[in-house]
């Protein structure tokens, strides 16, 4: 069993003991344990179970490389499936479920499936669900989403807050172990900002559990001296628990500090997501202990050799009594010295390798460990706990030898250099064949803007795994001199050997239980079956087997797997490559990434200048751009369509008052400002005398109308240009576009002044009474005749008033600084409430500008559509002999008669026409649907009138006036007819009054 | 005439710095040939400035002139002064190519004050604020929308954006201004 030992533990504090649980049972901890190391302490080998076989799992590692054993965390709103709990910091009350389990850990009704995995082999979907078709949707899917998955998807909205922070550095080390340490003081000693990341709470990495001396002194000593000085430093800053997920181009990096995942309900965000610019970035991530293929590798009470020492030495966990150590390398000694010196027991040491000579073994036979050299595991007795191993000779296939009971079987298979960080923006990799590893290529590192390398791997994570270089290397690499190196000692090793398959020459038998990929149940037989498949590509069979594609990105399984299709495909490991690393090196929260932009600012929320009056007055919303607009104000009981009606009937009766501020209103000024805007509208605007009005629409040099707007003549060499609501952005960017890229040389300045002023529109018969009330400007029919405009000063504020009308009513809009809008606004309600004054919402507005025939951007059009489409041949200049769009209309589609333009559409029995709706002609297009000759384009129930109004875009439409066209909606035809599309006040008279 | 009321009227928050809008600032943009004599003149008699070199605000007497683009300033004046400053700075200039407008309704002011008050805008805008200088400005983002900054006190940032997304940008600062959520480290 795994236990808590009586003394040890260098992270731990015994003072500070925090009790949490495991599928509801109460469990004991300290401050300082993984949630791994606590589990393990209370003898909780078995964590979950696996992906597809429902096999038990244990702890495999200790690190962030872990496969197995992921738990859901937390509760209610806090609740987080595929904790890693190697790298889960516990803390008191952490509520901790297994994962794919059913009903329970111990009896899980899925592992039937480990009995069936001669049916489940590598691309089992594939093969499976592709016949018959009805299968996968009515049998195969639901049965394989009941078992398959691995945690619970969160039900509630996430407690926690999240933020991001930029930041920026000269050098970043990524890694705080003791090669990021020392490339870091070594950076820092030129002065140039050196931004230090450590993805655990704990600087030093793995120096301090190897029992490496640094210049004389304890590994701990060294770091927690070269820490001090390093935070000493002005120039330095250090980050734990922040984790460099990705590489990016020009030195941008993406890290994740987690905050308070180990102080849930603080008031705190949860992670940060560190936005860093790093003039160059230093990969001091270490290397990763691979397993051994051998049958049951997979069994809990199976771990890494150096997670083994992990447990013992950091946290004080006995991983088992009786260990046996599995190796191809002298590093996995120091496990069975770090065991055997806590008094636990190591029956023996099987090292895959002929000789162990070195001085590791020498001090493991020193203190009476018994060494079996060429030896191997043939398979791992036991089911949801290691019982004993049956040893066998590496060079065989597999014949038992002898079986030794133990309850852990440490495991080392080599070690594979962190190079993530490093491949992530382009860095190439050479096979180190001494080593069994990939290692980063110098001549081949990325490269910045500058065509210089910009990552730079140092220490473990450069292929230098022993102690002495590691140090030397990360000192070179944060620049500094040889002679200055920290130096290390620590006990020489004698090579590796690589070994892939245990034993080499182990038949299918003992294949099919090997595990290559333990979080996706890939195994040997999978990637050897594949490539008798055909595969060849390591990257058509990582997606065929999945190996590698879990939540680990096969940290620990990429290499073996490599191996073992290499083998399989007969040719070298560098032949077949490897597959490609990409962020995030671990996971990172979704949380981080949407950061502060959720709830309230999710997005930026535009208010105008009345916004908060909308609200208390109990505005209906609708979103137009950013902007929130009142859609209407409803009153009493209403409903939304009972309140437009009446805003409608009221505005057209007596007066109403909408919120205009949202319109874009842009400056344009300078002596070729007239020359520009003939360009850009459809329209003649350089003649339009000052002090005037005049619609225009501005098309795209495809010819398609993008905006319209009234034009103001503000002066001699100025205009002011409306936009629609939402387009006041976009038509300043498109306005700059043509002045920056195309007529650059043309006089021209432009100011988006759409939020300096708030807009009010006062529409209705008593419009003139209520602003003559109002006093300060005259506004008699005279004095500021329809498409005109004025200045002056309005009930005492600064105030421009444009005659102009969008709801064929008499309409004054009325201009005003924004820091006066509500005053402005509250002043007409005050002095209107006898003229029948009440305000309209966007709503009534679309209603009453379809009942005079108006077009709407966004309704009329779709980015499809010319102005000739509707009917809006009088707002294009005929003399002017350019503008945009100009020639594209003259192209032949444009001018086909056949196409679909604006008409009026009314139901025969006065109905409202669905939006949208199609009118179906005889035959069939090219694509063999349905042919169509016209489409809803605008349609609402008119209270003017009293029955339904549409208008559409129908098939030489305007020829067609009168016909009837059948509409289908929902199965059922509706009849229409055909007509003008202005059904109020054809005339014009009420706007000109 | 009713009193002028800035976005959010002066409201303000407290965390690790103190985030407040400050009320009414008279801003005015003026854009122009930023080597003409008449110009540097009337950005002199309007702000007491000289001309700001790229990326450079010069402060003088509660006013500034501020450098938005090749092409662009942003002059600040108290908000009363505003409007009449914008009609000197076009009568000034009325022999050349230029245009001057009054932006103060258009823009809402926020100060960011505190010994950490740069923590807090990192959480927000992509700047190296160790190397933002008083006497820079920058064109940035805060979060989702645009923003200028600059250094106006040694423990001040003062942050200017659109009005309409004054409620948004304040949340944004409020937030990241939270007590504990500092980015020093541990």
């Amino acid at each position: 069993m795994s236990t808590r030992l009586a003394t040890g533990g260098r992270l731990i504090d015994r003072s500070k003991p925090l009790s949490f649980t495991f599928d509801g049972r109460s469990l004991g901890g300290f401050a300082g344990d993984t949630l791994a190391a606590a589990l393990l302490a209370n003898d909780q080998m078995l964590i979950g179970r696996s992906f597809k076989y429902h096999r038990p799992r244990g702890i495999l590692a200790s690190g962030v490389e872990e496969p197995n054993a992921l738990v859901g965390l937390g509760q209610g709103p806090r609740f987080e499936p595929d904790q890693r709990t190697t790298t889960t910091e516990l803390f008191a009350g952490a509520a901790t479920v297994s994962q794919n389990a059913w009903p329970n850990l111990d009896l899980d009704i899925g592992a039937l499936n480990n009995l069936a995995y001669r049916f489940l082999p590598a691309g089992f979907y594939y093969k499976t669900f592709m016949f018959p078709r009805f299968a996968w949707k009515h049998l195969f899917e639901p049965v394989v989403r009941l078992s398959a998955g691995i945690g619970r998807v969160p039900k509630d909205r996430d407690a926690d807050r999240y933020e991001q922070a930029y930041d920026f550095t000269d050098v970043l080390v990524v890694g705080g172990g003791v090669a990021g340490l020392a490339a870091a003081l070594a950076a820092a000693k030129g002065g140039q900002r050196v931004l230090v990341l450590e993805q655990t709470a704990h600087w030093g990495g793995r120096a301090p559990v190897d029992g490496i001396a640094i210049n004389g002194m304890p590994a701990d000593a060294w770091v927690a001296e070269t820490v001090a000085s390093l935070a000493a430093l002005p120039n330095v800053t250090l980050r734990r628990r922040t984790m460099a997920a990705g590489v990016y181009d020009h030195g941008y990096v993406v890290a994740q500090e987690a905050v308070a995942d180990h102080l849930p309900g603080a008031d705190l965000p949860r992670h940060r997501l560190w936005r860093i610019r790093a003039g160059r970035i230093i990969a001091a991530t270490g290397a990763i202990e691979r397993p051994l293929a051998f049958a049951g590798n997979d069994i809990p009470g199976v771990m890494l050799a150096s997670a083994a020492r992990d447990y013992v030495v950091n946290w004080a966990v006995s991983p088992g009594d009786r260990t046996v150590i599995v190796t191809n390398n002298d590093d996995a000694y120091r496990t069975a010295l770090a065991l055997h010196d806590a008094g636990l027991v190591v029956p023996a040491i099987l090292d895959a390798r002929a000789k162990a000579a070195g001085e590791l073994p020498a001090l493991a036979r020193a203190r009476g460990i018994r060494v079996l050299e060429g030896r191997g595991i043939a398979r791992v007795k036991g089911g949801k706990r290691v019982k004993a191993v049956e040893v066998c000779a590496q060079a065989g296939e597999g014949a038992v030898l002898e079986t030794i009971a133990c309850d852990c079987v440490a495991m080392s298979g080599g070690f594979s250099p962190v190079v993530h960080l490093y491949s992530q923006p382009g860095g190439k990799l050479v096979w180190d064949a001494a080593n069994g590893m990939f290692t980063p290529d110098p001549a081949r590192a990325p490269t910045g803007a500058d065509g210089k390398p910009f990552v730079t791997c140092a220490g473990a994570a450069s292929g230098a795994l022993q102690a002495a270089d590691a140090l030397a290397d990360a000192h070179a690499a944060g620049g500094g001199e040889a002679a200055q190196a920290p130096r290390a000692e620590a006990a020489a090793e004698a090579p590796m050997q690589p070994v892939w398959m245990m034993p080499q020459g182990a038949p299918a038998k003992l294949r099919f239980k090997m595990w290559l990929d333990f979080q996706n149940d890939v195994k040997v037989s999978d990637v050897q079956l594949a490539a008798r498949e055909g595969y060849e590509s390591v990257e058509h069979t990582k997606r065929y087997t999945t190996l590698g594609m879990a939540s680990d990105q096969g940290k620990m399984s990429n290499i073996n797997g490599l191996a073992i299709l290499s083998d399989a495909l007969g040719q070298p490991i560098p032949a077949t490559g490897t597959t490609t690393f990409r962020p995030p090196y671990a996971p990172i929260s979704f949380g981080a990434i949407a950061a502060e932009a959720r709830g309230e600012i999710f997005q930026p929320l535009r208010r105008t200048p009345m916004h908060d009056w909308h609200a208390a007055a109990g505005a209906h919303w609708e979103p137009v751009g950013l902007w929130r607009r009142p859609y209407c104000y409803p009153r009493g009981g209403e409903s939304h369509s009972q309140a437009v009606n009446r805003e409608v009937t009221n505005t057209r009766q007596n007066l109403g008052l909408l919120d205009a501020s949202t319109l874009g209103k842009i400056l344009v000024k300078g002596p070729d400002a007239g020359r520009f805007l003939d360009m850009l509208y459809t329209g003649v605007m350089s003649s339009l005398p000052v002090g005037k009005c005049r619609y225009g629409l501005m098309c795209s040099e495809n010819g398609f109308l993008i905006d319209d707007g009234v034009v103001v003549r503000l002066a001699d060499d100025a205009w002011l240009c409306h936009t629609t609501s939402g387009g006041a952005d976009r038509i300043h960017a498109h306005m700059e576009d043509w002045l920056q890229c195309e007529w650059w040389d043309w006089q021209v300045y432009t100011a988006n002044l759409t939020e300096q002023f708030a807009q009010v529109a006062v529409v209705g018969p008593n419009a003139r009474k209520l602003l003559e009330r109002l006093g300060g400007i005259d506004v008699s029919k005279e004095a500021l005749p329809f498409m005109a405009f004025t200045e002056g000063t309005l009930a005492g504020i600064p105030a421009r008033i444009f005659r102009i009308s969008f709801s064929g009513e008499l309409s004054y809009e009325v201009a005003i600084p924004a820091s006066h809008g509500l005053a402005f606004w509250k002043a007409c309600l005050a002095a209107g409430a006898d003229l029948g004054l009440m305000p309209y919402g966007t709503e009534a507005l679309h209603v009453m500008r379809a009942e005079k025939g108006f077009i709407m951007i966004g309704d009329e059009t779709d980015g499809t559509v010319i102005p000739q489409d509707l009917g809006l041949g009088w707002a294009i200049s005929k003399k002017m002999p350019d503008y945009l769009g100009k020639r594209a209309q003259e192209r032949s589609h444009m001018t086909n008669p056949e196409r679909w333009k604006l008409v009026g559409l009314e139901t025969l029995d006065g109905s409202v026409l669905p939006d949208g709706v199609l009118a179906p002609a005889p035959g069939a297009n090219p694509n063999g649907q349905r042919a169509t000759q016209g489409r809803v384009t605008s349609t609402y129930f008119s209270p003017t009138l009293g029955c339904g109004i549409a208008m559409g875009l129908v098939r030489r439409g305007p020829e067609r006036i009168g016909e009837v066209l059948e509409f289908v909606a929902a199965g059922k035809s509706i009849p229409a007819r055909i007509c003008d599309q202005v059904f109020y006040d054809k005339s014009g008279e009420k706007q000109n009054v | 005439m009713s009193e002028p009321i800035s976005a959010l009227a002066g409201k303000n928050a407290e965390g690790f710095a103190r985030v407040s809008e400050a009320g009414l600032q008279g801003m005015i943009t003026l854009r122009g040939n930023l080597a003409s004599a008449a110009l540097a003149a009337a950005v002199k008699a309007a702000t007491g400035c000289a001309l700001p070199g790229n990326r450079g605000i010069h402060t003088k007497a509660g006013k500034a002139a501020a450098w938005m683009s090749p092409d662009e300033l942003l002059l600040l004046v108290p908000y009363g002064e505003a409007e009449a400053t914008a009609a000197a700075l076009e009568a000034a200039l009325a022999g050349e190519h230029a245009l001057a407008a009054n932006v103060s309704d258009a823009r809402a002011l926020f100060r960011v004050s505190g010994a950490k008050a740069d923590q807090v805008a990192m959480k927000l805008c992509p700047v190296d604020f160790a190397r933002l200088p008083q006497g820079e400005i920058r064109r940035t983002r805060a979060a989702q929308v645009a923003a200028a900054l600059w250094r106006s006190a040694p423990d001040e940032i003062s942050l200017v954006c659109f009005r309409s997304v004054a409620g948004y940008v304040f949340d944004l600062l409020a937030i990241s201004a939270r007590t504990g959520s500092e980015l020093a480290p541990a």
